[in-house]
């Protein structure tokens, strides 16, 4: 019954899928070249917000070769996101593409169809939506749905474009988890989004992208959510699939070490406008415009070899042999944390206790820069609220030299003991946004610790003022709120509020990874630069390890809440010596097109270790 | 799924003990008891009241006992079935409501039912078309329809239905108050009951509509909702399968609410219209002290409410596999 009347609305759709393009074709002098499966004339994006109007794609020109996978790299705001979106006319309320043609042409001998020319929610649009032109977005949590399984919604696209007997459908459903990499993808056709791991989540989004063949996969950041291990194994999936299927890929990032990895072509969007398209080699090796050299100045430097060339670039770093000898200022000895998984007790499942922090020791020497690297969940941020007693350890101790030089041990302490010691012991948060309370001005912001301290009025005003200008912003900033500064300026502030109470140890998390690169490069000086003068000793927390290799003088690697590895920079990216370690190094993308491919992929299978598969 | 109905069946037990308690003890609370709103009734009527058959009354009705002996008793009366006499009407108190139950339960379904058909397609329609013409006229008549006292409408539109010819206060008109059931009696019965549901409803559609509204709003710019459209669904079909499923989590997740307030009517709205539906009993027991019937029709809203929340969870557990998994 279902069938006869879909039949029948699958006829007056094709009729309006027809007329649709047929209306949209073009043909004449401007036909692009047969090779280009999609180009960009002048397209211009808009979005109308009651401040005015952002033109977020600028008129921008750019082919889209076919059989290549060229990749569109800038900065937050660049656009770069708002013209993958464009391709599809799915851009996000409000907004809107006002000028310019998207000429897209199947195969070579197909007629020419200008995209933009497609009513946006009418039948032809929708008839190269998902089978013609696929999309996989950064987030594969919050891109699929919650309360639906993967299964349903991947032949959903079968069912809009390729309709057949539902046990068919669900048959290449499955088929296709398998060919993404799902390990027993019947089970898992069944699954719900937040069953799945992230990696896992990214590869049931493809597999819906490409479960139509599509001619074009935009992807836009897919891998940037993701944990350095998985992002390689995705790519690496892309590449593949790709190549097997005779695909056109537009992949979207602001990651040049992806770009090295994965592109053919690439396209440097800023504000809107493209800076600078070419090949990757060319864009790599000889670029032109300043701005691309200067994207390319905040990679970490390469040795020809592949191998980690440590410190080029870098700032002076404190002599290693000098900070073995200087006693350590924070001695982290057998710490432990354990979370009593506690919750939903209610449905009957047995909380398992979550081993966070598994007898964790590390020295933190004075005046050092240690990082604390590994993947989402290792434990790391655990470790660093440890640090700071925001969560209590279950064993071990932390062993603190006050600046009166007495050995105390922080773990041990009660609240009304540990007041003291939290102005020397301060934290950097990783997101500037969420980490600044909006109804309080940057005065009231940073001056808060010292209101808890009881400091008078005029000391704080005088202090906040001081320490504004130290972090590179203005005295006359402090009234005004925090939605007024960008970004790094918020960050500034985060940083500012952490050294108002003249901390000696700074527990930064992730205090850069929400910033731009260019950005980023300058918020790593000012802590450089503010640790010379300060005399700061940082544990440095992120899962980034370019620049924990730039900035750190040890480094500490964490795996399952359990240390892996530790050593100097130079000794951990040099020479690793844990399977772990080599994993995570090997998936680190090389920012250089011309090495791809001459380092394979390790990975680490902890089976052998019973302690960190627990 | 089983342990946890089990858990919460068992988690209901001391809940409604407690209820019955507090019940109790508020029916309890006001000054003297039946016997003295019965003495004051007398008095104004110019009767002499006799101190001995006061007193008779009293040991009679047991109103003499302490206050755990009383509660005891109803309860005990209770699990057998037996809900107690009224003192007002001399009548068993499961007669009284079984009486008005019908009437009762037929004004609640229908109010619950002409609200959501007209809320939620309103506040689904607001939501995608923000800031249109459309929107505006729904959320404009949604506050009015918020902002005006139900008891207020209720007048207003008995006097409309007066003006239209139609017998107003009550469900019934005269001729058929008091005979058997038939078609007649039926089609009176709508002409009737269009004002109350109206009125009723207004107030919650209107509060419904700006939620739905809310939910959609949030919803409807969600990443998901932009995988669907790059997926090439249409429209309709989009927005129903994904956003309005994900909207309706809060409804789903207070839907047990509506069982007890199906069963209590509104109080205000029925007393104004004069409707034999249980609010007016519920009002007059309270306002003579008369305890039994009061206490039970208050505790039987108390284990609606408890029994319509344990519905809930299970519906939306049902609904959200978030919730099943516990991940929500």
């Amino acid at each position: 019954m279902a069938g006869r009347r879909s039949a029948r609305a699958r006829t007056r759709f094709d009729l309006d899928v027809a007329r649709g393009l047929h209306a949209a074709t073009v043909d004449g002098a401007d036909e692009p070249d047969p090779g280009v499966l999609l180009s960009l004339r002048g397209l211009r994006t808009v979005f109308r917000t009651d401040d005015g109007v952002v033109n977020a794609v600028d008129g921008i020109d750019a082919d889209i070769r076919r059989g290549a996978t060229t990749c569109i790299v800038g900065e937050s705001g660049s656009g770069k996101s708002a013209t993958a979106r464009s391709v599809l006319q799915v851009v996000d309320n409000p907004g809107l593409i006002e000028a310019g043609r998207m000429l897209y042409r199947r195969t070579p001998d197909a007629p020419v169809i200008d995209l933009a020319a497609l009513e946006p929610t009418g039948a032809a649009l929708r008839s190269i939506r998902g089978k013609e032109i696929g999309l996989v977005f950064q987030e594969p949590m919050s891109a699929l749905s919650p309360v639906h399984t993967i299964g349903n919604q991947i032949v959903e696209v079968l069912r809009l474009h390729d309709p057949a007997p539902k046990e068919e459908m669900r048959a290449r459903a499955v088929e296709t988890l398998a060919r993404v990499g799902i390990p027993r993808p019947e089970e898992r056709f069944d699954a719900y989004t937040f069953q799945l791991s992230g990696g896992m989540r990214q590869r049931a989004m493809i597999a819906m992208s490409l479960i139509c063949k599509p001619s074009l996969l935009i992807a836009d950041e897919p891998t940037t959510a993701l944990d350095v291990t998985t992002q390689a194994q995705i790519l690496t999936l892309l590449a593949e699939l790709k190549e097997t299927m005779g695909m056109t890929m537009m992949f979207i990032t602001h990651d040049l070490g992806v770009v090295a990895e994965i592109a053919d072509e690439v396209v440097v969007m800023r504000h809107g406008a493209v800076v600078e398209q070419g090949s990757v080699d060319d864009i790599f090796h000889r670029p032109q415009h300043e701005y691309t050299q200067r994207l390319l100045s905040t990679l970490p430097q390469r040795d020809a070899s592949g191998g980690w060339a440590v410190g080029t670039g870098a700032r002076q770093r404190t002599s290693p042999t000098t900070l073995r000898q200087s006693t350590p200022l924070l001695q982290i000895k057998e710490l432990d944390l354990t979370f009593s998984g506690s919750s939903g007790r209610l449905f009957g499942r047995g909380g398992t206790p979550v081993h966070a922090v598994n007898r964790v020791s590390l020295d933190v020497a004075e005046g050092s820069t240690v990082g604390l690297v590994g993947e989402s969940g290792c434990g790391k941020t655990s470790l660093g609220r440890c640090v700071l007693r925001a969560y209590q350890p279950s064993s071990g101790q932390l062993l603190y030299r006050s600046a009166g030089g007495d050995v105390v041990d922080l773990a041990a302490m009660d609240e009304k003991q540990l007041k003291p010691y939290r102005h020397e012991v301060r934290m950097v948060f990783q997101d500037p946004y969420g980490s600044l309370n909006p109804r309080l001005t940057v005065r009231q912001v940073i001056g808060d610790p010292l209101r808890a301290a009881r400091v008078g009025k005029d000391e704080i005003e005088e202090r906040v003022a001081d320490m504004l200008v130290r972090v590179g912003l203005r005295r006359d900033m402090a009234s005004r709120y925090p939605h007024a500064f960008s970004g790094g300026e918020r960050q500034r502030i985060g940083i500012a509020r952490a050294l108002i109470t003249r901390p000696r140890l700074v527990v930064a998390d992730e205090a850069v990874s929400a910033l731009d690169v260019s950005v980023r490069a300058q918020i790593l000086e000012l802590m450089a630069e503010l640790q010379q003068d300060l005399g700061l000793t940082y544990l440095f927390i992120s899962h980034d390890l370019s620049v924990v290799e730039r900035i750190c003088d040890r480094v500490a690697v964490m795996y399952f809440g359990r240390l892996v590895e530790e050593g100097t920079a130079t000794e951990v990216f040099g020479n690793p010596q844990h399977d772990y370690t080599r994993a995570l190094l090997s998936a680190v993308p090389i920012p250089d097109p011309r090495l791809r491919g001459t380092r394979p992929l390790l990975t680490y299978r902890p089976d052998d270790d019973p302690s960190a598969a627990a | 799924m089983v342990r946890f109905l089990v858990a919460r069946l068992l988690y209901a037990v001391p809940t409604l003990l407690a209820i019955s308690i507090i019940v109790f003890a508020i029916i309890q609370l006001p000054p003297g008891d039946y016997l003295t709103t019965l003495t004051a009734t007398m008095q104004e009527q110019g009767q002499v009241v006799d101190e001995a058959f006061l007193e008779a009354l009293r040991v009679r009705y047991g109103l003499d006992q302490g206050f755990l002996v009383q509660y005891g008793k109803w309860m005990t009366g209770m699990f057998q079935g037996d809900f107690g006499l009224s003192f007002q009407y001399s009548r068993p108190v499961w007669d009284l409501i079984a009486e008005r139950l019908p009437l009762t339960l037929l004004l609640g379904v229908a109010t619950m039912l002409v609200t959501w058909l007209i809320a939620l397609p309103a506040g689904i329609y607001s939501a995608i078309k923000q800031r249109s013409a459309g929107d505006y006229a729904i959320s404009g008549l949604g506050f009015l329809a918020l902002a005006i006292p139900n008891f207020l409408a209720a007048l207003l539109l008995a006097y409309v239905g007066f003006l239209l010819g139609q017998n107003v206060g009550g469900m019934f008109s005269p001729e058929f108050a008091n005979t058997p059931w038939s078609w007649a009696k039926i089609v009176d019965l709508l002409a009737h009951l269009w004002i109350p549901v109206l009125v009723i409803g207004l107030g919650g559609t209107a509060g419904i509509i700006r939620v739905t509204r809310a939910n959609m709003l949030d919803e409807l710019h969600k990443p998901y909702v932009t995988t669907a459209r790059a997926k090439g669904m249409p429209e309709g079909r989009l927005v129903t399968k994904y956003p309005v499923r994900i909207a309706l989590n809060p409804f789903i997740s207070t839907s047990g609410w509506h069982l007890p307030a199906i069963f209590d009517g509104e109080v205000i709205v029925a007393q104004v219209l004069a409707l034999g539906t249980m609010g007016p009993l519920l009002l007059s027991a309270l306002k003579a002290q008369d305890m039994y019937l009061a206490g039970a029709i208050l505790l039987i809203i108390a284990v609606l409410t408890v029994v319509g929340t344990l519905i809930s969870d299970v519906l939306l557990a049902l609904v959200d596999p978030r919730v099943r998994f516990g991940k929500a």
